[in-house]
């Protein structure tokens, strides 16, 4: 009985999945017709077999700039989380630090990181060490507030009855409030993640000879428009798995928590 | 009426020289004033006076605002006071102490851990031995019928049985004073007195003094040694009510006259000092 049940949902997964791959598979043929049909040039939008076999002929040096942007990526996030959190802790316990670190950081928020980036790279030079810091510099800000904001978001009950074992700072930090800001970090991960992506590839942009933005940018130069889409295809694929390696990290670290 | 009038005269105050070295709380003379965002002062309490004995059953009634919890909370040390005297076990009351355990509107348990782990927080935090705990801790959860929930999370269990795990953990370190501050109000009635029974239950079986905070009249008189009625604006108590009904307690009681002589005494309390 219960094996049938499950045999069914997985064919109805299973149809799911096919309905979703064939709607991907007529939009994609779809494409090509209308690019061959009209002659689309192709410098303007190349057909996706032109797309294929263009992103076949950077196989040579795709895993080196895949792999630098990646790095630039991981790198930047891992900044940013160590950078943020203890600043998050600051900001929590101190009022003093409240003070000082919160209208510098807003003011900083509020400026464009992308403008800035240039900026960095005259403080510290070409090279992947600065394609860290500007993606950690896009992806900080989110982890920063939300972790502050998880710190504090513990009821005035839950602390009251803390202060009634007598336990000091540090345990009701170590055993109340870290794990309650759990949830909160996590989903300011997501959001940083994604941030440090585009960091890492405005990094790329401006100044670089490794990476997918530099990859693009020199496609874009040759008027490669099939080998710019590849790239972007990569590109994204290499976005997504970032995000799901920290949603994975978010369901082993805090399996309470069920975000909707 | 002659009954009602009867139980009028049996409020009189405690005598407070015979009780002050029986009496576990002492509020003397409290006044608890708020500074508001005008500039100016509420007065939240205004000159409550209250001595609670050792295994005494206290509810505090009164309609919202009329600071009930305010005064569960100055006796957990939680805020201090404007003006009086609190004392425990006659010395003052300054912060919170693990002598007094707190039961809240909701459960407030740490989703992360598992049953078992929340009732054991409180030896976790005092620094005592978990693993000498633990049986305590089943005990507590069999005796509020949460067999076999021990290594649930608290998202995976109802309203009620949370606040069975919250009681627990309230129990679970053996403070001298439970507060309770309106521990069922977010319950729907059937719960609500399914759960007032069994509380009885497990301070008849442990004894306990209990100081609950209510705004049900009939939950107020079910569970009390002494009803404290209060009312608002300022905050004041205007009834001392001892409450003569049998031990043990059950939910038919509340179709009893006598219940229902007690009730109304209460509910008049609550009534004419809000009209005058």
């Amino acid at each position: 009985m219960t094996a049938v049940v499950a045999r069914n949902i997985g064919v109805a997964k299973a149809v799911e999945y096919g309905q979703a791959i064939a709607a991907a598979a007529i939009g994609i043929g779809a494409w090509e017709l209308i690019c061959r049909w009209l002659d689309v040039p192709v410098w303007l939008l190349p057909a996706p077999s032109r797309i294929w076999t263009a992103t076949l002929e950077l196989v040579p040096v795709l895993p080196m700039h895949t792999l630098a942007t990646l790095w630039a990526i991981v790198g930047g996030f891992l900044l940013a989380i160590a950078a943020a959190v203890p600043i998050a802790v600051a900001v929590v316990y101190s009022p003093l630090a409240r003070r000082v670190l919160y209208p510098p950081l807003l003011m900083l928020q509020s400026v464009p990181k992308v403008a800035v980036a240039p900026l960095l790279l005259i403080w510290l030079g070409y090279g992947m060490h600065s394609n860290i810091v500007i993606a950690a510099s896009i992806a900080f800000f989110p982890i920063v507030i939300n972790t502050a904001t998880g710190l504090e978001a513990v009821e005035a009950e839950l602390l009251d009855l803390t202060r009634s074992f007598g336990s000091g700072p540090f345990k009701v930090f170590w055993k109340v409030r870290l794990p309650s800001a759990m949830p909160f970090f996590f989903s300011s991960l997501k959001v940083a993640i994604t941030f440090a992506v585009i960091g890492a590839v405005v990094a790329e942009f401006i100044g670089g000879d490794k990476g997918l933005g530099y990859l693009i940018l020199s496609s874009s130069g040759a008027m490669n428009t099939a080998a710019m889409f590849g790239v972007l295809v990569i590109m994204s694929v290499v976005g997504i798995a970032c995000f799901y390696a920290v949603v994975a990290a978010e369901r082993v670290l805090c399996p309470w928590y069920m975000p909707t | 009426m002659s009954r009602v009038a009867m139980m009028k005269r049996a409020q009189t105050p405690v005598v407070p020289d015979a009780a002050a070295s029986k009496s576990l709380i002492s509020l003397q003379g409290v006044t608890k004033d708020y500074l508001v965002r005008s500039g100016g002062t509420v007065t939240a309490l205004s000159d409550v006076n209250l001595d609670i004995r050792e295994n005494e059953f206290v509810t505090l009634v009164g309609p919202s605002g009329c600071g009930k919890s305010t005064v569960l909370k100055i006796i957990g040390g939680i805020i201090p006071i404007s003006r009086g005297r609190v004392l425990f076990q006659d010395r003052p009351v300054e912060k919170p102490s693990r002598e007094i355990g707190m039961v809240f509107q909701r459960p407030i348990l740490l989703p992360w851990r598992s049953v078992l782990d929340n009732v054991l927080f409180p030896i976790e935090m005092l620094g005592w031995p978990v693993e000498a705990h633990r049986e305590q801790a089943q005990r507590l959860l069999r005796l509020v019928g949460l067999e076999g929930f021990e290594r649930a999370l608290p998202q995976e269990l109802s309203g009620g049985m949370q606040q069975r795990v919250s009681i627990c953990r309230a129990l679970v370190y053996d403070p001298k004073l439970m507060l309770m501050d309106e521990p069922f109000g977010a319950l729907d009635a059937m719960t609500r007195e399914e759960l007032s029974i069994e509380l009885l239950r497990i301070w008849n079986e442990r004894k306990k003094t209990v100081v609950f905070v209510t705004h049900s009249i009939m939950e107020a008189v079910l569970l009390a040694d002494r009803v404290v009625v209060m009312t608002a604006r300022p905050g004041r108590i205007v009834l001392d009510l001892p409450i003569g009904l049998p031990r043990p307690r059950t939910i038919d009681m509340e179709f009893t006259p006598e219940f229902k002589a007690y009730a109304d005494v209460v509910r008049d309390a609550i009534y004419s000092s809000k009209k005058g």
